[in-house]
């Protein structure tokens, strides 16, 4: 062996150092490409009745159709049409007059046809795009990104590895397959080449994932629980040269499955390509996998000697060919879409860009809206949610929506400190009990004995007694130190265990002492 | 028995409602003709005498309840092992799905069964109905009743067989370049083809989706349209299915009237290469169609002649897709899983096993021509010939009513003449393969013995699309001339005759 194989070797063996990510962004220039797979919320699969819910014992929901027995034929699940070509107006693409699915012929265990129905050149929906908002220090730019195609297909069956350290295949005593989501109705939704993003090219991806799982989420076709794999992102980045027209080789990253992973795996590809580039070597076209623990991508197979799908148009279905008026109809259904919806709330509610970009951040925007219909005023709506429940959600570590309290209860919570019923510190507690499963606010306020004492006898007997034992602080009020009021206030608040309105406990002390306040 | 299996299948529909015999007594004949013959014959994979007999029990038990029954309730059936069966074993005539029970029914098994026919057993056939003698069953050829030196045809030979031995009075099979016709008319029976999406797929264990379509075979032009009527219609588990009326076959066949109609003979299907007796025969059916008051023309169809590279691209391509399925992991056979190796070597095992030379041929000639770079060549320019033909069609179909050419070039050739040549056994569906590629319909109808060999010639009839009643029309009336002239069926003339 010469001392070039030697070289040769350590180049592709031992990964060269990563370059700093800025480093790389001033002699390249990353361009994305995203292909996301969206898996659709339909009660059966995409071409038989089978039953779609989550986490169901393994091959219960399955038929002759979706096990590829002898005999059994596909009819398309005319909702996933719908569903499809709703994402696709939503996208601003246009809707094929007429396509047809096609066979992406492999041999994989968990594939029971051995053949995936997907589409091939006939996309259903072609041709649209999407802004996304990204923030940057020097305010928000807007990046219109381009998609190139949404389209129909089938997910595969789920195959675990058993035995080995490692879950994977390679080590494995052998595997087991559930054919549960064999058959599942996905959509892939792929974007034109992503350039000129610069160093904001991981951002950029971020939002455009994010972005698009709010309008699946509007649009309600899917759930979008990217934990569940609802929701699944490949990644592809490849870095030109400054100052060049010719793209990189890129790599491809698949199954990048949460908003956070998008960004590093961008990021991380770019920092990892500069590297190689820098040490004079050339990137692998390939399929990596993202490590979700190192936040780093790994080889998988090469693309280069991949296979040959021989797509062909699939003889078993007929082609799709959507009514013109069912589309218009389609279109004039779609719901405010988040762009729309993010203009209209800030100007309603009459927001900043910061204050606009919290409640985008924090996911609340259809929450907060929700409790505004429910009769909150938004600035209190909006507080709630973003300070008290998002501390409550972080601390149980789950999701704003996920918390057991509807905008309606917090709405309710609101009007009560509104009419004086409760104090903030009391609709506090009021929203720990609504929280804890003890009932609505009001079911709260009563079992807990939460609500503000502010009848004025009651009240009045507690000024009374704070008066009597304060009689210097009560003279030095009289003497027009009014200051020195809050401490009858607070004796007052002691005796009525804080259910005492103070303000109006402040006003009963000053009319008892004769003092204007 | 005998005068039982005599019976034409309407006849014996008619005997059993009204008390004359029982679908028992019906049953039981078939199965002992069955038991006497099928040794020699062996048209049967599985014979399902229990359950054949149950089945005759429960129709004779609706039909004492006062229950409405169709006009073949208590007929027995033989089904072609292409089309799944709930409760007996489905296996294509391949070793890899050897012994498996499909846990559903295809629709034509489950019409059928519903209209009260009786399933007798599974039909042999060309392994995943790739071929055209039954040689290339995994479970051994099924012989010719005509001579049993001879092939059945293919790949519904099983079928055929066992209709033209007397072993069922009906039998379905599949016809994806001639299985139904072919076989039909080297046994001397009548075959149909019906207009593609006519009759549902579902349950039919693919070949060539774009081709494959359920059909009949029967000793007569009127059973094969009852049959035909029994299982056909539209189907919403199968996507390609036509959401149309089933033409009116059955009221065609009864018709058996030419007088006024148009007839087409296809120029491209005669002449050079093909069997002097079949051709004097064919010329013979022609005159006969004459004197009956039809008008008869020669027609061109000049892609007709490309029909055949077409097919052997389209059909390849669609079954190494189709095929891909049995790959041992949830049915069928299963090699070499001793658990130390991979799926994959499994798989491979499995596949390398369990099919046959001719449909491992086929797959790799379809996985050749679906390759990236070839598609165009081959998939993409088969699909265009595929049009022309359509085209061939419509023009002849806007000058006449149907089109008529011989069903085969020959007479049904030796047992084992053909295997070793490919090529020369894809020429055995020369004339029938247009139809398949246009998706229309054709019937063929016996026309005589060709003189050198005694073995029967079929007459091909092509009508449009969902105009099959046109085919039954003009074959049930060459049927009934023939029979005047003959006294009687050709089939009679057969061995196996009762």
């Amino acid at each position: 062996m010469g001392s070039a194989v030697t070289s040769n070797h350590s180049a592709t063996g031992g990964a060269p150092a990563l370059v700093p990510y800025d480093e790389v962004l001033r002699g390249y220039e990353p361009v994305l490409g995203l292909e996301t797979h969206v898996e659709l919320g339909t009660r059966s699969k995409m071409f038989c009745s089978c039953a779609t819910t989550f986490g169901a014992e393994p091959n219960t929901q399955v038929c002759p159709v979706c096990l590829a027995l002898p005999g059994a034929l596909p009819v398309v699940n005319g909702k996933a049409v719908e569903s499809a070509i709703r994402l696709g107006l939503a996208l601003n693409c246009s809707i094929a007059e007429w396509c047809r699915f096609a066979r992406k012929n492999y041999f994989y265990p968990d594939m029971p046809k051995n053949y995936q129905i997907s589409q091939y050149d006939e996309p259903l929906c072609y041709d649209g795009h999407l802004d996304v908002t990204v923030d940057t220090p020097d305010g928000p730019r807007e990046f219109r990104i381009g998609i190139e195609r949404v389209h129909m297909e089938e997910d595969t069956g789920k195959t675990s590895h058993v035995g080995g350290a490692t879950g994977r295949i390679h080590g494995a005593d052998y595997s087991i397959v559930d054919y549960n989501r064999a058959g599942i109705p996905l959509l892939e939704i792929v974007t034109k080449p992503i350039e000129h993003t610069g160093e904001l090219a991981p951002l950029v991806a971020r939002a455009y994932v994010t972005e698009l799982r709010d309008l699946v989420r509007a649009l309600g076709i899917s759930d979008v629980r990217m934990e569940e794999g609802s929701l699944r992102c490949d990644v592809n980045v490849s870095l030109m040269p400054r100052g060049s027209t010719e793209w990189g080789t890129r790599t491809e990253t698949k199954n990048v499955n949460s908003l956070r992973s998008v960004e590093r795996a961008v990021r991380h590809e770019i920092e990892r390509q500069g590297g190689v580039l820098a040490a004079g070597g050339r990137v692998v076209q390939e399929t990596r996998h993202f490590q979700e623990n190192t936040g780093t991508t790994v080889a998988g197979r090469s693309k280069e000697e991949a296979q040959d799908y021989r797509y062909f148009p699939d003889p078993d279905l007929v082609p799709v060919a959507p009514d013109r008026a069912w589309v218009e109809q389609l279109r004039a259904g779609l719901p405010e879409l988040p762009a729309a919806k993010r203009r209209r709330v800030k100007a309603e509610w009459n927001l900043t860009d910061k204050e606009l970009r919290d409640l985008v951040n924090a996911d609340a925007i259809d929450l907060v809206e929700q409790t505004v219909a429910a009769g909150a005023p938004p600035a209190e709506a909006r507080k709630w949610w973003l300070n008290e429940l998002s501390r409550r959600a972080t601390e149980k570590g789950t999701e704003l929506a996920e918390l057991p309290i509807t905008p309606a209860q917090v709405a309710r919570v609101v009007a009560l400190v509104a009419e004086g019923a409760l104090t903030n510190k009391l609709a506090r507690q009021v929203v720990d009990g609504v929280l804890a499963g003890e009932g609505e606010p009001d079911e709260v306020v009563e079992a807990r004995g939460l609500r503000v004492v502010n009848d004025d006898s009651a009240l009045g007997e507690a000024v009374d007694q704070a008066i009597a034992a304060n009689a210097d602080v009560a003279e030095k009020v009289r003497n027009g130190k009014i200051a020195a009021v809050g401490a009858l206030v607070g004796a007052v608040m002691k005796a009525t265990r804080g259910q005492a309105d103070a303000g109006r406990a402040r006003q009963l002390i000053l009319e008892r002492l004769g003092v204007q306040g | 028995m005998t005068e039982l299996i005599r019976l034409s299948a309407a006849e014996l529909g008619a005997a059993i409602a009204s008390g004359e015999t029982s679908a028992v007594e019906a049953t039981q004949a078939y199965l002992d003709r069955i038991e006497a013959v099928d040794g020699e014959i062996h048209a049967f994979l599985h014979v399902a005498a229990e359950k054949a007999l149950e089945q005759a029990r429960a129709v004779d038990a609706r039909r004492a309840a006062g229950e409405e029954l169709g006009p073949l309730a208590g007929v027995p059936v033989a089904h072609k092992d292409v089309f799944t069966t709930k409760d007996m074993p489905t296996t294509a005539a391949s070793k890899i799905l050897e012994g498996w029970q499909p846990p559903y029914d295809a629709t034509v098994t489950e019409r059928l069964r519903d209209a009260g026919l009786v399933i007798l057993g599974k039909t042999n056939m060309d392994e995943f109905a790739m071929g055209s003698s039954t040689e290339n069953s995994a479970y051994g050829p099924t012989r010719n009743p005509w001579n049993t030196e001879r092939i059945p045809g293919g790949s519904s030979g099983g079928s055929s067989a066992a209709v033209a031995a007397f072993e069922a009075p009906l039998a379905t099979g599949t016809d994806t370049g001639g299985s139904i016709r072919q076989p039909a008319a080297v046994c001397g029976l009548v075959g149909v083809k019906p207009t593609y999406g006519s009759s549902s797929r579902y349950g039919l264990i693919a070949f060539a989706s774009s081709l494959d379509t359920p059909g009949p075979f029967a000793r007569n032009v009127l059973d094969a349209a009852l049959l035909h009527e029994a299982f056909s219609g539209h189907d919403p588990r199968d996507s390609t299915s036509v959401d149309a009326p089933v033409p009116p076959v059955v009221e065609a066949a009864r018709r058996a009237d030419v007088s006024g109609m148009r007839i087409g003979m296809v120029k491209e299907l005669s002449g050079e290469g093909y069997q002097p007796g079949v051709l004097q025969r064919f010329t013979e059916a022609v005159e006969l169609l004459e004197s009956l008051g039809a008008k008869v023309v020669e027609v061109s169809c000049p892609s007709f002649t490309t029909a055949l590279a077409a097919y052997y691209l389209i059909a390849p391509s669609e079954c190494s897709s189709n095929l891909a399925r049995f790959d041992a992991m949830r049915y069928g056979l299963r090699v070499g899983d001793d658990g130390t190796r991979s799926a994959e070597e499994v798989m491979s095992l499995t596949r390398a096993q369990g099919f046959g030379p001719e449909v491992k041929r086929r797959i790799i000639l379809g996985t050749y021509a679906l390759s990236s770079g070839y598609y165009d060549a081959y998939y993409g320019s088969a699909q265009q010939v595929r049009t022309l033909i359509k085209r061939d069609f419509d023009a002849a179909f806007e000058h006449v009513d149907v089109l008529i050419s011989p069903t085969t070039p020959t007479t049904a050739f030796p047992l084992g003449e053909r295997t070793d040549d490919p090529m020369a056994m894809y020429l055995a569906d020369l004339c029938t393969i247009p139809t398949n590629l246009a998706g229309n319909a054709a019937l063929s109808v016996p026309c005589g013995l060709a003189p050198e060999d005694d073995l029967p010639v079929g007459l091909q009839v092509m009508a449009p699309a969902l105009a099959d009643d046109r085919a039954y029309q003009v074959g049930a009336a060459v049927e009934a001339a023939l029979r005047d002239r003959w006294g009687g069926d050709l089939l009679s003339r057969c061995s196996y005759a009762v």
